[in-house]
């Protein structure tokens, strides 16, 4: 029987480690790549410039790798669900292979294609390497709910085997024995698209700082490796001005297309710690960056409401502010706090920033000063930012708003001594700010306190040249911590006058993670744990109801009444 | 046909509220598909109702039986009750419905009112208003508004309270969820909404109003009408108040318990007549220091004399301090000895000053700290720990300490510490210790287990 392979690549863009490639390969007859393309959501207004431009690279990239070994790369305008009929007629298919989309919006429309092929007579194989672990298993490990704290989370990760090694990258040899027919006008028909076809303007835009693709991504992997075997170590770096520029040695956007394993990542910090350290077990914390995502991943997989508030179990009902105004100032660097919009700017010309600098800014433009939704934040930087996964940025964004996995609230970023304290000489504002550079030091995070004098010799007045503070920082957080006490006061039902012991405990911080012989048996007790003696032990008191109902499900966040709520402490 | 009419809009307002219940009460919910949507489906309605009551299914002749409950029966269940299921439940039959206007169950109620461009809370419906000010202002006790930060939201809570004249409120909360918008109400407006309540409920005993327009005369009205039954005042960030506006208050409230107000308003004078004797024992004291930008506001002190007259009078009080400051603006405080209890800092604050704290804060209970400079506050927390006897809260945010240092503060404390917040980045690795390390050793000094805090690598 002939076997006619289509490989759909989404995510996972690249040839190294791609199981599902290799399960494309195996004993076919022709092999053809497809990538499928939508035009208009490409060109849509929620994808940046620099997003689509990454995309278009790391295909473009494919294509070359493809070329080499005697094949192309197929970009399919359209949509899946119009597109695969097409083609599975048109070239007699009878294998289709991706690999394993774990998050909700994915997972539906797989299942979708699953069923049409199936209906086409095709068979599918679906291969999970977006992440290193299965996240369903990580779910069934922690009572068939995902762990909402990391510590949790790294508890039940210390207990799964390693990650599957990587896979090798496809030969030649392996394309050779499947041949992909390529038309005359191949070119014209599957094409890696330009920028002007998706109707970006390109006339003004900068080289890029992030070049999309496989090849630069392995590149980089290289790089950072002999960073970290130089530097000789693991611990967390030192941050500086130099961190908060776009590094050559930065990975995460790769991570993101998939143009960089996540398992090959994993396996070569491991081997280099292995080699360097001489010590057999490398801890977590090497991993971070990687388990974080994984950790993300791992909460979004079954909550189809994770990137917004309502509907969402896992995320804190706090009654944000509505304005588009304030928005607007924000996502366009237009706030007057220069530490602020220097990160925007750099995000909005780059599509990347340091992690410290998305603190900064999403904790502003949320529960630190303007008090409105993370959603809207996290749309900015879904539009912006390269490594923007729809779980990680959604996740994070809950995170750093105080929104979801019970996070202390008590420490609010300030936006002019945050970044003094990682450049005091303000030389990331003054690259970003070109209007700010003549500033000294003194006024570089504060220019709308300098004297007149000191504003006219720097060229630069506030008000007429550089914003005013869109808003008083001080008085801000005096609000603010004052509405997100109420908040978590409702949701903790704490009425003393501690501000920690507003917070909630999650009571699986305190419980050792479930033994391996009852995960599997724990599906079908009446409740799964009462609460260990430690966890009586912890903390403040808490309503009888509350520590039962948190000891036997995941803690889910209402919203709280508040009708006849609220009064009670009036008395 | 009143209960027809008012199902309506208690409905609406519930609309996108699936779960109003507090956990732990009575779980009844009737199905939303049967929600009333208007008079034709009473029957429907009926059984509905009566399902969601009934466990098992019922014959015809009980349903009689529960509408034949006495008033007081159905008036203690309803108590568990959130309003809008009140709402139904009333229009199940006449009875009931007399039931659902018995004034106990009107006796506390929260206004909400917020404009669908500023913020995706519903409002309480205006027609609901309007019932309550016609048919049970005089039964309302407790009382609060939430309102958005649109100015709108503001004014309409002010044309609410200017209506509560055949009242007897007890407890009055303004309550701004966003941005305080009453401050941008007229302070002509909102002065003479609030002395509607405050001349005519006389019985006033509890009153929030921070971040409002309220005055100094408007603080004489309720002095005149309340001082024998005011307990507790919150009027933070009232830029309208004097310090000799508050200090009338504290002369004649000889009731006042708690109290909550920015330092400009905070005098020794305050504090002597909040201990004189015929005052009762102060319980809490909320102070807020904020300060615009640096060097423009001077910062007053407070004697030692008038803090410890305060702790004399009432031992146990709590003195809650929030601090907004630059760094510069901290000298005025806790030079001498402040009997403070919980202390928050929201921006960065002085090696110094936190060594000033452990110096002269014996009381103190809980330190939040969101950020200090780069030099490790290893000594200062020590000290901390050693003459800070009560301190069982501690959190910091960017700050330094060595895991040494830290391991030290920790042992020193103890298991009293029942809530440390760490950032993990606050913690340096030294020499004797490493940050897998701490871990262990910090659950072990306090007797559970113990994780410093995680942002997330991203």
């Amino acid at each position: 029987m002939v076997v006619n392979s289509v490989h759909w690549f989404r995510k996972g863009l690249r040839l190294h480690d791609n199981p599902a490639l290799q399960e494309a390969l195996n004993g076919a007859d022709t092999v053809r790549c497809v990538y499928i393309l939508d035009p208009w959501f490409a060109g849509s207004a929620n994808v940046g410039i620099n997003r689509c431009r990454f995309l278009l690279e790391s295909l473009e990239d494919l294509d070359t790798s493809l070329r080499k070994l005697n094949s192309r790369l197929f970009v399919v305008r359209g949509q899946p669900a119009d597109v695969f009929p097409r083609l599975f007629k048109e070239w007699n298919v009878t294998r289709l292979t991706f690999e394993y989309d774990s998050e909700p919006y994915g997972k539906e429309r797989d299942a979708m294609i699953i069923k049409m092929a199936k209906e086409f007579g095709i068979e599918t194989v679906v291969r999970n390497s977006h992440t290193l672990y299965n996240l369903d298993k990580i779910i069934e490990l922690n009572n068939n709910s995902p762990p909402l704290t990391f510590k949790r989370f790294q508890a039940i990760v210390n207990r799964l085997e390693l990650p599957k090694k990587p896979l090798p990258t496809v030969t030649r040899q392996q394309m050779d024995s499947c041949w992909t027919d390529v038309l005359v006008n191949h070119d014209e028909r599957f094409g890696v698209p330009s920028l002007e076809e998706l109707g970006f303007k390109t006339q003004r835009l900068s080289p890029a700082v992030w070049k999309g693709g496989e090849m630069e991504a392995l590149d980089r992997l290289k790089k950072h490796l002999d960073r970290k075997a130089w530097v000789a170590n693991f611990e967390r770096p030192q941050i500086n001005v130099c961190s908060l520029i776009a590094s050559p040695t930065g990975l995460s956007p790769y991570l993101r297309f998939g143009c960089l394993s996540s398992r090959l990542f994993y396996y070569e910090l491991r081997d280099l710690y292995l080699k360097v350290r001489k010590h057999p077990n490398p801890p977590l914390s090497l991993f971070g960056q990687l388990l974080w995502r994984e950790f993300f991943y791992t909460a979004a997989t079954n909550n189809q409401n994770f990137d917004r508030m309502e509907g969402n179990p896992i995320c804190v009902q706090i009654p944000w502010d509505h304005d588009p105004e304030s928005l607007a100032k924000w996502a366009e660097g237009r706030t007057g706090f220069p530490w602020i919009d220097a990160i925007m700017t750099q995000l909005r010309q780059e599509g990347w920033i340091h992690p410290l600098a998305r603190h900064a800014v999403a904790c502003f433009l949320t529960r630190g000063d303007l008090w409105l939704s993370w959603e809207s934040g996290m749309r900015v930087f879904e539009e912006l930012l390269l490594d923007a996964d729809w779980s990680i940025n959604a996740g994070s964004w809950m995170w750093l708003s105080c929104s979801g996995f019970f996070q202390q609230f008590f420490h609010c970023y300030c936006p002019v001594g945050f970044g003094r304290r990682t450049d005091p000489s303000g030389e990331y504002i003054r690259r970003y700010i070109p209007k700010l550079k003549n500033y000294p030091n003194r006024y570089i995070y504060e220019p709308w306190n300098a004297p007149e004098t000191v504003q006219k010799a720097a060229d630069c007045v506030v008000g007429k040249d550089y914003p005013k503070p869109m808003i008083n920082h001080a008085e801000s957080s005096r609000l603010n911590i004052e509405r997100m006490k109420q908040v978590y006061q409702q949701l903790s039902r704490y009425k003393g006058l501690s501000l920690l012991a507003t917070v909630p405990t999650i009571q699986e911080e305190v419980e050792p993670p479930a033994m391996e012989d009852s995960g599997a048996h724990s599906s079908n007790d009446v409740c799964p744990a009462q609460p260990s003696r430690k966890a009586l032990l912890r903390k403040r008191e808490r309503p009888a109801e509350m520590q039962r109902a948190a000891a036997c499900t995941q803690p889910k966040v209402q919203r709280i009444s508040s009708a006849e709520g609220s009064a009670d402490d009036q008395q | 046909m009143a209960a027809a009419t008012t199902v309506n809009y208690y409905t609406n307002y519930s609309g996108s509220r699936p779960c109003r219940m507090k956990r732990g009460r009575l779980s009844i919910k009737p199905d939303s598909e049967v929600l009333p949507i208007c008079d034709g489906a009473v029957k429907r309605r009926r059984s509905a109702a009566v399902g969601f009551l009934c466990s098992q299914s019922q014959q015809h002749d009980s349903v009689e039986d529960w509408g034949n409950l006495p008033h007081h029966v159905v008036l203690h269940i309803f108590q568990y009750l959130s309003l809008v299921d009140r709402a139904r439940a009333s229009s199940v039959c006449r009875p009931w419905n007399d039931v659902f206007h018995i004034p106990d169950l009107w006796r506390r109620f929260e206004f909400e009112l917020n404009q669908p461009a500023t913020s995706y809370l519903k409002s309480t419906h205006p027609d609901l208003i309007q019932q309550i000010i016609k048919r049970h202002a005089q039964h309302l006790q407790y009382v609060s508004f939430k309102v958005d930060s649109c100015t709108e939201s503001a004014e309409a809570a002010c044309d609410i309270l200017s209506q509560l004249v055949n009242c007897t409120i007890k407890t009055l909360g303004l309550i701004s969820t966003a941005r305080p918008s009453f401050m941008n109400v007229s302070q002509s407006h909102f002065v003479s909404a609030l002395t509607v309540v405050f001349v005519n409920s006389k019985s006033l005993s509890s009153i929030k109003i921070d971040d409002t327009p309220v005055d100094d005369p408007s603080l004489k009205v309720l002095v005149a009408n309340n001082s024998d039954t005011l307990k507790l005042l919150k009027m933070s960030s009232c830029p309208h108040v004097s310090p000799a506006g508050i200090l009338c208050v504290a002369d004649q409230c000889h009731g006042l318990r708690e109290l909550a107000l920015n330092y400009h308003l905070l005098s020794d004078e305050l504090l002597l007549a909040l201990s004189s004797e015929k005052h009762v024992h102060l319980e809490h004291l909320r102070i807020d220091v904020v300060s615009e930008n640096p060097g423009q506001t001077q910062f007053h002190t407070i004697k030692k004399s008038s803090w410890d007259a305060v702790v004399h009078h009432s031992p146990k009080v709590n003195i809650v301090m929030y601090f907004f400051l630059y760094e510069e603006e901290f000298d005025p405080f806790f030079c001498e000895q402040t009997p403070v209890t919980h202390l928050y800092f929201g921006r960065a604050v002085s090696k110094e000053m936190l060594g000033r704290i452990g110096l002269n804060c014996p009381r103190l209970v809980e330190l939040v700290v969101c950020a200090n400079g780069l030099e490790p506050l290893d000594e200062e927390l020590i000290r901390i720990a050693e003459r800070c006897k009560n301190l069982t809260a501690i959190g910091l945010g960017e700050c330094e300490v060595t895991c040494s240092g830290f391991i030290e503060f920790v042992k020193m404390c103890g298991s009293r510490l029942t809530q440390l917040s760490i950032m993990e980045e606050v913690l340096v690795p030294d020499n004797s210790y490493s940050l897998e390390q701490i871990h262990n050793e910090v659950s072990k000094y306090l007797g559970r287990m113990w994780f410093p805090d995680m942002m997330p690598t991203w």
